[in-house]
């Protein structure tokens, strides 16, 4: 039988007729933009496809879109979207959450959705500050960084969105960056072919609270220096002609060396991106990469698969009807001992 | 051959009491059934410690469990004993007050050691004194069981562990119960040597009463006169897990369920979880706040959703309780209450979650709450929780507690046609309007139930101040009283809907005693007891507690006195004063225990000897 056609759709139709209340400037209207652009590529009907997010300005994101959208409580849309999940796996569901809502609040629900592995996507806006709340210190902020509730310079040692989700076993992984159109499409097409749960950070400035905190990766004059932009079966390799360098592992441990123009980097020892290790260690040493000493990866760290929530509880009940056949409600409450009384 | 007497008895209860590792829940369990068989009204009582296996012999693991059956038609598992089977001396201890004065105590006279008296905390032996008082029976069940499985490859611990089979054998003989049920569930669920020292020990202790002089008279119970119809036995939580699975059935739709263990209602997701295939998905969360978010999630993709808990729990889902209360989506919340405040007393009773069901979100928000009043009364409370949530499309709570949770009785098997089909209906597109979440049915003020995957109705909901009929998310203070105003009246509607409380007795006169939930049966049994002493008494049991029937104003100016029994401080009690300025005199026990009917009795006695 073939399939009902999917009408061709635009960036337009998926545009809300809510006007968008971020402040001027917030990375979310690149991001918000560019979903709507990739959503009429990915084949998928809109009355399909739900977005869910949880509370901060990134949950926000849901009232713009033109598809099916709930904005729920805080930290807790990765549980609300196992449960949509769950219910209709023929949904395409989005999460969207920040860096307070997803690793603060949410830090739970977001490990238990990832290690559950629904065929989701969760959109990790991080801009490494509280924003709705009007600026204090988030779970990713530097350490000693100053904010209104840590005047004195905060004394949380931040965490890292994607070792987190690479611990809680993520089958897809990745980074991008708000600004960067082609990158961020290009990810957010990935991560909806991914079968499984994606998780992707965008980094994201906060122009209010956190200005330029991402400024390196996202102005395109450093971004060469600054990004290791990740392509699968490729060299790690970054910087300008005159200035290459790569990413060697030295025992496990990832250091840059300088690379001259004529070099071949593969030869050099340069390490040749795999999206597809088995283990985590690979990822995990990728994840490690920071400022000042190393470039930040952007692009996807890890794919591998594993098998679904959503299909394997489906299977049970499947399998269940197929044993037993389809419940009797009466066959239920006869069951066991009975008695008749005359 | 010896001659015993047979005595008929109309009404008989007995507890059973030993380790929490010694089987008695078991062994209570199995003579419930034979019980039931045999015709009875039966009501039971297991009481347990929260530790699995709590040091042996010592009070704190004494685990007991309560039957009461009868000829006639009856209410709880009875204030006092007629006869008490303790395993050993802590069981004994912590018993022996509950047994009626000359009332039968069986012991296993083995485990009289002076170490095992020690450490149950007595300082000299009972036995002589207990004898004076009661009928004192010692069975050395350790030996006797022993003996009989003499011979089987069994180490001395597997055959200790048969040996409430043996207690069991013996209190069948003693009152004339059958072992059928017994020996199929016993068939069904062991093999080789320990099936056969199971089965073997169970004869044995039948053939034990038989023969022994400790037993000179053996009982019958006539079986009760009870409405024509199949019976089974049934406990609170496997109802409300059979309610559940039901409603999917009479509303056509597929259930979820979204849970996080914890006693005492895990067993409703352990039963719910067996029953696949009616369709039924059952998901264990990483906690409950993530069981009620899930579960709100499968509302929005919908699926008839229920999420269930204990006190505790409850608490943790109550601020995605208020977002359904925003959104208005139809979900179930059950809470099998248990003794608070914090961990508590988790296999004890309580009703102290009553207000914290109706006010315990922030803000004003309005959610219907309703109780079962029996085990039996569960299956149908929860398929009308289900059917309000959907014509209403609101969250409604269910409150059990724990005393309904693990009781059982003899429950008749509803014909599934009469549980009345309500299939759920969602919204679909209506030509080229505009689709709007908030439009409302006029008479229910329910909202449609539109769900994603329905083309034309994309549109998004959310917990922010909303505007009525758009979705649109508004600020202004007209709307937001608007909105305020609207969920309130949505509710207060349901009153309109549901059938005017009943009262039993008289329509009017001196003292009503109101109740709610689980503690039916004792209010029952004492206001009868009252009557058939002449009293004028009488009863009304509440299901719903929010909104109330539209007529409960009027029903309790009818009376005098009005009397409120709850295992809480007297919260219905506050709220009937509160709301209806009528002179409700609350009688609160909160001992992690149910009411005894004695306990009503007096306060009734007190209230009709009050002059004013």
């Amino acid at each position: 039988m073939a399939a009902d056609p999917v009408p061709k759709l635009t960036r337009k139709d998926f545009v809300a007729d809510q006007d968008v209340r971020w402040c001027p400037g917030c990375g979310d209207y690149s991001i918000l933009a560019n979903v709507q652009r990739v959503m009429p590529e990915l084949g998928v009907p809109r009355e399909n496809i739900v977005f869910i997010s949880g509370i901060g300005c990134s949950s926000r994101f849901p009232y713009y879109m033109n598809t099916y959208g709930f904005h729920t409580i805080h930290g807790r849309a990765p549980a609300f979207a196992t449960g949509a999940k769950a219910a209709n796996p023929d949904l395409s569901v989005w999460v969207v959450t920040g860096d307070g809502d997803g690793l603060s609040i949410g830090g739970n629900h977001l490990l238990h959705a990832i290690r559950r592995n629904l065929d989701v996507q969760i959109l990790l806006f991080n801009n490494r500050v509280y924003g709705l709340t009007k600026g204090q210190y988030s779970p990713t902020s530097e350490l000693g960084m100053q904010t209104k509730s840590s005047p004195h310079g905060s004394i949380d040692h931040p965490i890292d969105p994607i070792s987190f989700a690479l611990g809680c076993g993520a089958t897809f992984v990745a980074r991008t960056i708000d600004v960067d159109a082609p990158h961020l499409q290009q990810v957010l097409r990935r991560a909806h072919q991914h079968k499984g749960t994606s998780f992707v950070e965008i980094l994201q400035n906060c122009p209010v609270f956190n200005d330029g905190v991402f400024s390196e990766v996202e102005d395109r004059k450093t971004r060469s220096e600054t990004a290791l932009v990740l392509e699968h079966g490729k060299p790690l390799t970054f910087g300008s002609a005159g200035q290459l360098k790569g990413i060697v592992l030295d025992h496990g441990v990832p250091k840059v060396i300088n690379l001259r123009d004529e070099d071949d980097p593969v030869e050099r020892g340069v390490v040749v991106h795999d999206e597809s290790h088995q283990t985590r260690s690979y990822a995990s040493a990728l994840a490690t990469l920071k400022r000042p000493d190393f470039p930040v990866p952007v692009g996807v760290i890890r794919e591998v698969e594993k098998a679904c929530y959503e299909d394997m509880l489906q299977d049970q009940v499947n399998h269940a009807i197929e044993t037993n056949g389809p419940g009797d409600l009466n066959t239920l409450l006869h069951s066991g001992d009975t008695w008749e009384v005359s | 051959m010896i001659t015993k007497s047979i005595l008929k008895l109309d009404d008989v209860a007995i507890r059973f009491a030993g380790d929490s590792g010694d089987g008695m829940q078991l062994t209570g369990t199995k003579f419930t059934d034979e019980t039931a068989l045999a015709g009875n009204d039966l009501s039971t009582y297991p009481d347990f410690p929260a530790e699995i296996r709590a040091p042996a012999g010592t009070m704190a693991g004494v685990s007991g469990y309560q039957i009461h059956f009868s000829s006639r038609d009856i209410h709880t598992p009875a204030d006092t004993v007629d006869l008490l089977v303790a395993f050993n001396p802590a069981a004994l201890r912590a018993n022996m007050e509950d047994v009626r004065s000359q009332g039968m105590v069986i012991i296993n006279s083995d485990s009289f050691t002076k170490k095992s008296l020690t450490r149950a905390g007595y300082s000299e032996d009972p036995r002589v004194d207990l004898a004076t008082r009661y009928n004192l029976v010692e069975v050395p069940l350790t030996s006797l069981n022993r003996e009989a499985l003499h011979g089987l490859s069994l180490t001395q611990r597997e055959m200790d562990r048969c040996k409430n089979f043996f207690a069991l054998g013996l209190l069948c003989w003693l009152y004339g119960r059958s072992m059928n049920a017994t020996e199929r569930w016993l068939s069904g669920k062991f093999k080789g040597d320990v099936l056969e020292g199971n089965l073997r020990t169970l004869k044995a202790g039948h053939a034990f009463g038989e023969t022994t002089e400790l037993f000179p008279t053996h009982y019958t119970v006539p079986s009760a006169k009870i409405e024509a119809g199949t019976y089974r036995n049934i406990t609170g939580n496997t109802a409300l897990a059979w309610g559940i699975v039901a409603a999917g059935e009479q509303m056509n739709n597929p259930v979820f369920l979204g849970a996080y263990p914890i006693t005492p209602a895990s067993e409703v997701l352990h039963e719910v979880a067996r029953h696949r295939h009616f369709g039924v998905k059952t998901f264990q969360a990483e906690d409950e706040i993530a069981a009620a978010s899930a579960t709100i999630g499968a509302a929005f993709a919908g699926q008839l959703a229920v999420t269930i808990s204990s006190g505790p729990g409850f608490i943790l889902k109550q601020e995605a309780i208020g977002l359904a209360v925003m959104v208005e989506l139809p979900l179930v919340a059950i809470n099998v209450q248990r003794a608070g405040p914090a961990t508590g007393s988790p296999t004890k009773t309580e009703q102290g979650d009553l207000l914290a069901s109706i006010f315990g979100r922030h803000s004003q928000s309005p959610v219907p709450v309703l109780a079962p009043s029996t085990p039996g009364d569960c299956f149908h409370t929860v398929i009308e929780a289900f059917k309000m949530a959907v014509e209403f499309m609101t969250p409604v709570i269910v409150l059990s507690d724990g005393y309904l949770a693990n009781s059982a009785e003899p429950w008749k098997i509803p014909d599934v046609e009469s549980l009345g089909r309500q299939p759920v209906v969602f919204a679909t597109q209506d030509g080229d309007s505009k689709f709007q979440p908030y439009s409302r049915v006029p008479e229910t003020l329910a909202r449609p139930w539109a769900i994603p995957g329905t083309p034309g109705l994309e549109h998004r909901i959310g917990g922010l101040t909303k505007e009525d009929v758009t979705g649109n998310i508004v600020y202004g203070a007209e709307n937001h009283q608007h909105m305020v105003n609207l969920r309130a009246e949505k509710i207060a509607r349901i009153a309109n809907s549901i059938p005017p409380a009943e009262v039993e007795g008289p329509d009017s006169g001196e003292l009503l005693v109101i109740g709610w939930g689980g503690t039916r049966g004792a209010i029952v049994a004492a206001v009868e007891e009252c009557t058939e002493n002449g009293q004028e008494v009488s009863q009304v049991h509440l299901r719903h507690l929010n909104p109330f029937p539209g007529n409960i104003g009027e029903l309790l100016g009818r009376f005098e006195k009005v009397l409120c029994p709850e295992l809480n401080e007297g919260q219905l009690a506050m709220l009937l004063r509160a709301r209806y300025l009528i002179d409700v005199q609350s009688f609160s026990k909160i001992s992690g225990q149910p009411f005894k009917v004695g306990e009503i009795v007096d306060q009734i006695q007190k209230i009709l000897n009050t002059k004013d």
